[in-house]
């Protein structure tokens, strides 16, 4: 939570205006950085409605894993760039998002996994991101506390090594992004919650909040786990279900687990951050939920999964678990662009569980297509419009599980 | 566990014997225009409140049910074979 003193710290508070030519829903990575990009290229008069405190949703709720080694040539342009501006941010936005790029290996325990990366491998290195399949003496190297015998029901047979890929501090992201948008001039208003969207001629025409009502010319949706109730408001339907996804965290060890662990056949993901806790991750829960209510099945599974990979750790206590709520796509690709019908809304949804690595390049790209007008190519494949055409993305090899 | 379905055959359950089916939708009349039909292959209301969805008892009587339950706190309410009659034929 963060105190009043830390508040001011960030950024100062600012008077709400009767209108802005942008206003951003949702204070995370994607809406903040979406911010700061259009104060980058001049558009200044943009407001970010948030209505708990920045950070408060899926930015400060994910395992904080920043990779691009994913599975379609679409999904790897997209991350490749924003793992780029990640490596340049702390300078960028003069704020220390303590990046560790301790590399990332996503285990194959069966050889249709094994399949699997080697297709990934390929379609990452003619993309030319640094990402190779290894063998079990090279994976001894770069991670000796994994479980690398012939014991484990699914021994681990080979891995793909993701060198650029680690973990960053997700809480200073968005302080970053927030702060130095505030210090161009961008309105950063918490705790105001967007309870209606009001159109005028079939245009969007501004927002009601529970602090009254903002005219505005464009509304960006850029909320997760709230995308449909958003779009609801100008009577779109998206082809989103809210999940939710739980983690868990140990209590501090001496640093011994350098890359972030992956494994889908597990269903779990597993790093060390730079405190020495573990952060443990797994699946989506299977149904459809709002609830930010930990389970005790989560727990038991993921602990269980993550002792076939690290067995050393039996010991160690489990300090605390949360969950966070995820706007699943069909095909685990997320939803960005205009909506035909209703001229000035904008899209940045569907996120899924992928959402936080993808902030930089988001918001830099969805700010371009903002100020000109015209949609940039990288994010031309993830039009809304996908669905009614069949032109289905199928990211789910990369994106179920492996974060 | 982290909440109940009251199966009508085999009586309250944990929801981890259950598969989640999706929200109840109306299927299009046969012969409806291809954006009808994707949009009821895609779009979803997705409510934060209360939904009405098919869930599946995998682990028990192996039979399709519907469930109300409110999304934001995963209170259960009615459960039956059909919740709105006439919509379903039950089987």
């Amino acid at each position: 939570m963060i105190g009043p003193l830390r508040r001011w710290r960030v950024m100062r508070p600012q008077e709400q205006r009767s209108g802005y030519d942008v206003v951003i829903v949702g204070g995370g990575v994607h809406g903040l950085a979406i911010a700061y990009e259009l104060a980058k290229r001049g558009v200044r008069d943009v407001a970010v409605l948030e209505k708990a405190y920045i950070g408060a949703g899926g930015s400060g709720r994910n395992t904080a894993i920043i990779r691009s080694n994913y599975r379609t040539p679409e999904g790897v342009a997209f991350y490749d760039e924003s793992v780029r501006i990640y490596e340049r941010l702390g300078v960028e936005l003069g704020f220390n998002v303590l990046f560790s790029q301790h590399g990332h290996l996503t285990l194959a325990h069966t050889d249709s996994a094994v399949a699997g990366l080697r297709v990934r491998a390929e379609v990452n290195q003619l993309q030319g991101v640094d990402s190779v399949v290894v063998g079990v003496d090279e994976i001894r190297k770069l991670a000796p506390a994994l479980d690398l015998s012939d014991r484990p029901r699914y021994p681990i047979q080979a891995a793909l090594y993701h060198p650029p890929g680690g973990i960053i501090r997700h809480d200073a992201v968005v302080w970053g992004y927030a702060r130095r948008a505030a210090e161009m001039g961008v309105h950063v208003h918490q705790g105001v919650e967007v309870t209606g969207i009001d159109l005028a001629a079939g245009r969007i025409a501004g927002v009601r909040t529970n602090h009254g009502s903002i005219r505005a010319g464009t509304v960006v949706n850029a909320t997760a786990g709230w995308a449909s109730t958003i779009a609801a408001m100008v009577g779109v339907r998206l082809p989103i279900v809210t999940h939710p996804l739980q983690a868990l965290v140990t209590e501090p060890l001496k640093p011994f687990l350098n890359p972030v662990l992956v494994s889908a056949t597990l269903h779990v993901y597993v790093s060390q951050t730079d405190r020495g806790e573990l952060v443990i991750g797994a699946e989506i829960d299977p149904y459809a939920s709002y609830s930010h209510r930990s389970t005790l099945s989560f727990m038991e599974t993921s602990v269980a999964h993550v002792l076939e990979l690290l067995p050393s750790v039996a010991n160690v206590r489990v300090l605390r678990q949360w969950a966070g709520i995820c706007d699943m796509t069909p095909d685990f690709s997320p939803i960005i662009g205009p909506v035909p019908d209703v001229p000035g809304f904008i899209l940045d949804v569907g996120w899924g569980t992928y959402g936080f690595k993808a902030g930089p390049v988001a918001g830099r790209r969805v700010a371009e297509l903002i100020a000109t007008g015209q949609t940039p190519a990288v994010l031309a494949p993830f039009s809304i419009e996908r669905f009614a055409t069949g032109s289905l993305i199928g990211e789910k090899a990369a994106a179920a599980v492996s974060h | 566990m982290s909440f109940l379905i009251s199966c009508p055959r085999c009586g309250p359950r944990d929801v981890a014997e259950f598969q989640y089916g999706g929200e109840l939708q109306s299927r299009p009349a046969p012969g409806s225009d291809i954006g009808e039909w994707s949009r009821y292959l895609y779009d979803r209301d997705n409510v934060a409140g209360i939904e009405k969805a098919w869930w599946f008892h995998r682990s028990g009587c192996r039979r399709w049910l519907q469930v109300e339950r409110d999304t934001r706190t995963n209170e259960v309410g009615k459960v039956a074979w059909t919740l709105d009659q006439g919509t379903v034929v039950d089987g």
